[in-house]
């Protein structure tokens, strides 16, 4: 069940208030517990973060860009996407424009470990970048540094080639 | 002991049509979820594979699980009960009295696979082992003095800890079992139970670190010192309490990797830096995926050959189908 959801009465009352544009190429969401927003800011790399309340405008991207999202369980993997992401995902530009998926979750969820990133990379017919446990260890933040580094190389020499 | 455990001073009835932190909701509905009893996990088909186990190895597997029965037992009747009086809010409190029930719930789950496995007096013999050990007996008292202290963070820090560090010296015997293809049933309840501790840890240390914003800059160093301590403290302890159970099997520097690796972890829930290098949390690949059966594609990107990989075109999808 989505945090939000008997909350929702609440948020309702506040209409969505339009679309915040962002040209970075990571786009992240980290709930209140921070755990994914703390790992971003080790990555000391530009980042816009999806929106945690309904209320607040709609981040839309506007270059290419690898999501990173955390799995909070979900009961035997269903709705393990929180309603943030998928709104975020139901625009259109949001997924033109999404390249890659980067999870963040807890081996002891077994099978469902960051499941809710694989599904995302299945769908949306994107590689599954990365996945690490909670806010992530250093040796985590140094591989997602340069794996995106190579990444991002990488797609850009694909392209000249085309 | 003499002395009251202390209770909620003050109780109103609880209106969960007025919510002050979603993730009380969250978790609420997460735990539900994921309830569970033994009864429904077939142990008896692991009969067949419990007989092909050594006598030393029949022996160690009770002692490992007694001494998960004793953790247990203290989160369900004294932890999780003792964080009541703590919460911030009343879901938080609602929180608490599931998380001890089903801490109660695991303490029997042992039971249901030793009346399963084995016979009466063996089973005695392994509670007895449970009483008489000391380094078990000395954890359980540690964790218990904070229990009864007056000190709530640190009631969370303890438990956090508990939940989050102190089960996995025996978690890892089960998962090595399954490893090998042995007591796979009983593999599957405790993989139930694993799912469980780490809901419990997130959410004890999450409401941690929301104690944690109210309190001044020096008393948020005092407390992550006293994280730091405690958790070297119950460290060495566990080191010995798994060279007295592993050595036997030639298992202990395997174990000690696994307790590394779920130090960090539990660190992590509670808002710090993981401790342990890579170097030592190398964890066996065979016990990770014992951890998470059907995970077969852990390679990811980065990690793997990622440099040949041609970049897929996102496809269009309705935005219906994102009803997963």
């Amino acid at each position: 069940m989505p945090p939000s959801a008997l909350a929702g009465h609440r948020q309702s009352a506040t209409a969505p208030e339009g679309e915040r544009f962002t040209e970075d190429d990571l786009i992240y969401f980290s709930s209140v517990s921070e755990n994914t927003r703390r790992f971003v800011e080790k990555l000391n790399i530009p980042a816009s973060r999806i929106p945690v309340h309904a209320h607040e405008p709609q981040l839309v991207a506007t270059r290419p860009y690898v999501l990173l999202i955390p799995t909070y369980g979900g009961e035997h993997g269903k709705r393990s996407i929180l309603p943030q992401i998928i709104k975020f995902l139901a625009h259109e530009e949001n997924r033109r424009l999404l390249r890659g998926v980067i999870g963040a979750g807890n081996t002891n969820f077994g099978e469902y470990y960051c499941i809710a990133a694989k599904k995302i990379a299945v769908k949306c017919n994107v590689p599954l970048l990365y996945k690490f446990e909670l806010m992530g260890t250093s040796e985590d933040v140094l591989n997602v540094r340069k794996g995106l580094e190579l990444f991002w190389t990488q797609a850009s020499l694909n392209r000249k080639q085309q | 002991m003499t002395e009251k455990l202390k209770l909620a001073d003050k109780v109103e009835a609880i209106n969960w049509n007025r919510i002050q932190d979603d993730k009380d909701v969250e978790v609420w509905n997460r735990l539900v979820n994921n309830f569970w009893l033994p009864e429904k996990v077939p142990l008896s088909n692991d009969i067949q594979s419990w007989a092909t186990l050594t006598e030393d190895e029949k022996l160690l597997t009770m002692r490992v699980f007694t001494g998960l029965t004793l953790l247990d037992t203290i989160q369900g009747t004294v932890g999780a009960v003792s964080l009541i009086p703590d919460a911030i809010t009343p879901h938080e409190e609602a929180v608490y009295t599931n998380i001890a029930f089903m801490e109660s719930v695991h303490a029997k789950s042992y039971s249901s696979i030793f009346s399963t496995l084995c016979s009466t007096k063996e089973i005695d013999e392994a509670f007895r082992w449970s009483t008489e050990n000391v380094n078990l007996q000395k954890k359980a008292q540690i964790i218990e003095s904070y229990y009864h202290g007056d000190d709530p963070l640190k009631r969370k820090i303890a438990s956090t800890l508990l939940e989050s560090f102190l089960f996995y010296s025996g978690f890892y015997l089960p998962m090595h079992w399954s490893s090998r293809a042995k007591l796979t049933n009983t593999a599957d309840l405790i993989r139930l139970i694993i799912r469980d501790e780490a809901v419990h840890g997130y959410y004890i240390g999450y409401k941690f670190q929301k104690g944690l914003e109210k309190e001044s800059e020096q008393r948020r160093q005092e407390l992550k010192d006293y994280t730091f301590e405690l958790l070297f403290e119950l460290y060495e302890n566990e080191v010995q309490y798994t060279h007295d159970l592993y050595d036997p099997v030639g298992l202990s520097e395997d174990v000690k990797k696994f307790l590394h690796y779920n130090a960090n972890k539990a660190l992590m829930n509670l808002g710090y830096e993981a401790m342990f290098p890579a170097s030592v949390t190398d964890v066996s690949p065979a016990i990770l995926a014992a951890l998470s059966p059907n995970a077969d594609e852990n390679h990811d990107f980065f990690s793997g050959s990622g440099s040949s990989y041609v970049i897929g075109k996102a496809v269009n999808t309705e935005d219906e189908d994102w009803d997963f």
